[in-house]
């Protein structure tokens, strides 16, 4: 069993089959995780950099544990303490550290598509670890493990991604995984932030948020991307009011819904304390299963012939 | 070319011989944890276990053992295998495991499980049992208990086949080609 690509730079290239291995190999790896010894010796010897040109916690945390619970070598390099402030191109930055002959590339970047630009250009495999508003596929697959525990399968689950669609690349991510593994996507957010056409990715499409969130099996919110709103955010208290996942809300929801959440969580904007912290949150079982994926990741790109 | 060289009767009698061979070794029970490889061990360690509880009247913990994480060609290999899960809900410090697997071969996985074993803990033993010990070892391991001790062929491939997996109890060589 392998993956087609060396890469994996969105779900919007992989089939279901491979989403399904990447799966089924990250269930295995969620195992090490409990040891206590949680280290395995699988990718001794490989070398991984997490090349972070934005903000991150979560992912860039993850992947680097993921990488050390394999055994394998992990640097970090973020952006503001490297050579890319004395005016290093990406492509420069790239082609250097290919130079190094890493085994494997994690990248990030303000601008969608740049991880696929390097990808084309270095020998070693490419990770997408965010791209602008494109793609983020760890993420999405980390989703579809937590629902898959938890729900036991993905078919026929119907769910609700509520938030600013338009500027998320985890809701891109998931709309792509999601529907490929046979769920029944709704997306929800004001207008300006559903993007033009999006049922043509095969999902179902409200402002209504109450609507969003009645008789569905998993309720996804997103973060407010402040930071990509360039011009003034109108109104959070207004957003809060249409679109937090409060109490009542949340009581359309089938019986035992999950209520998930890509972090980092806004309180009280998209998402009530009361619900991030309650009995139906999983959003720390997303962070923990977010380590599984990435090792899974990790696992079937490594080594073998390019 | 298949020849069938142990049908059921004589895979029970095998298994039955050797949870007497483990009591007799270790003096009764005390302490004893039976592990199975995955995939092909953990039938045949299940049987031995359920072997072992009702000669002893008490049960003895088992537990299932991957060994993907720890072999020393996954990096290598293009078609990655799957790993399974490994399932060991106890502490295996101070306890005396009995590693069980179906054909003993190069010897490269009982290496593997060792590994993984001492990243568990501290086990006072490791002990090996096998169903078929068909030579052509790469490795210095050598089993404890054997149910059958099969000189083979290189070329030669032999396969346990178990009940639970596949409806059948038998081993047999299968020639290739």
């Amino acid at each position: 069993m392998k993956l087609h690509s060396k890469d994996i730079l969105g779900m919007k290239e992989l089939t279901p089959g491979e989403i399904l291995l990447i799966l089924d190999t990250a269930d295995s790896f969620a195992e090490v995780s409990t040891r206590d010894i949680k280290k395995v010796p699988t990718l001794r010897g490989k070398t991984i950099i997490n090349l972070f040109y934005e903000a991150s916690t979560r992912t860039r945390t993850s992947f680097e544990l993921a990488a050390k619970r394999l055994s394998a070598d992990s640097i970090n390099i973020s952006t503001s303490t490297s050579s890319v402030v004395k005016g290093e191109t990406l492509i420069d930055t790239a082609r250097t550290l290919e130079a190094m002959n890493p085994d494997i590339v994690v990248i990030r970047h303000s601008a969608s598509g740049a991880p696929h630009l390097i990808a084309r250009m270095v020998r070693h495999s490419v990770i997408n670890g965010g791209d602008g508003f494109h793609e983020h596929p760890t993420q999405a697959l980390l989703d579809m493990l937590t629902i898959r525990r938890r729900k036991g399968s993905l078919k026929g689950l119907e769910v609700a991604i509520i938030g600013d669609i338009a500027h998320s690349r985890v809701a891109h991510s998931n709309i792509h995984g999601l529907t490929r593994m046979g769920c029944r996507v709704t997306v929800c957010g004001p207008a300006p932030m559903i993007p033009r056409d999006v049922e043509q990715l095969g999902v179902s499409v409200t402002c209504n948020m109450e609507e969003a969130v009645r008789n569905r099996d998993v309720v996804m919110m997103l973060r407010i991307q402040f930071e990509r709103h360039r011009a003034s955010f109108p109104s959070i208290r207004e957003y809060a009011k249409f679109y937090c996942l409060n109490e009542e809300r949340l009581a359309l929801a089938n019986p035992g819904a999950l209520v998930m959440h890509p972090g980092p969580i806004n309180r009280g904007t998209e998402i009530a304390p009361d619900i991030a912290d309650g009995m139906q949150s999983v959003i720390l079982e997303q962070v923990t299963n977010g380590i599984a994926v990435r090792m899974a990741l990790l696992y079937l790109l490594s080594g073998g012939s390019p | 070319m298949n020849k069938v060289v142990m049908d059921g009767e004589e895979i029970e009698r095998s298994i039955t011989r050797i949870a007497y061979e483990i009591l007799e070794k270790n003096r009764g029970a005390d302490a004893l944890i039976v592990i199975g490889i995955r995939t092909g061990g953990v039938f045949l360690a299940s049987r031995l276990r359920d072997k072992i509880s009702a000669i002893e009247k008490r049960e003895i913990p088992f537990g299932i053992l991957d060994v993907t994480f720890y072999r020393d060609d996954v990096t290598k290999m293009d078609n990655k295998p799957k790993p399974g899960r490994t399932d060991i809900p106890f502490s295996i410090d101070g306890k005396k495991v009995v590693l069980v697997d179906d054909v003993l071969f190069t010897g490269r996985t009982i290496r593997a499980a060792m590994d993984a074993l001492i990243d568990f803990g501290r086990p006072k033993m490791i002990q090996l049992a096998v169903l078929v010990d068909r030579g052509h070892r790469e490795l210095p391991i050598w089993p404890d208990y054997t149910g059958l001790d099969l000189p083979s062929s290189l070329w030669e491939n032999v396969k346990v086949h178990l009940f639970e997996r596949t409806g059948k109890d038998q081993v047999v060589i299968e020639e290739e080609g």
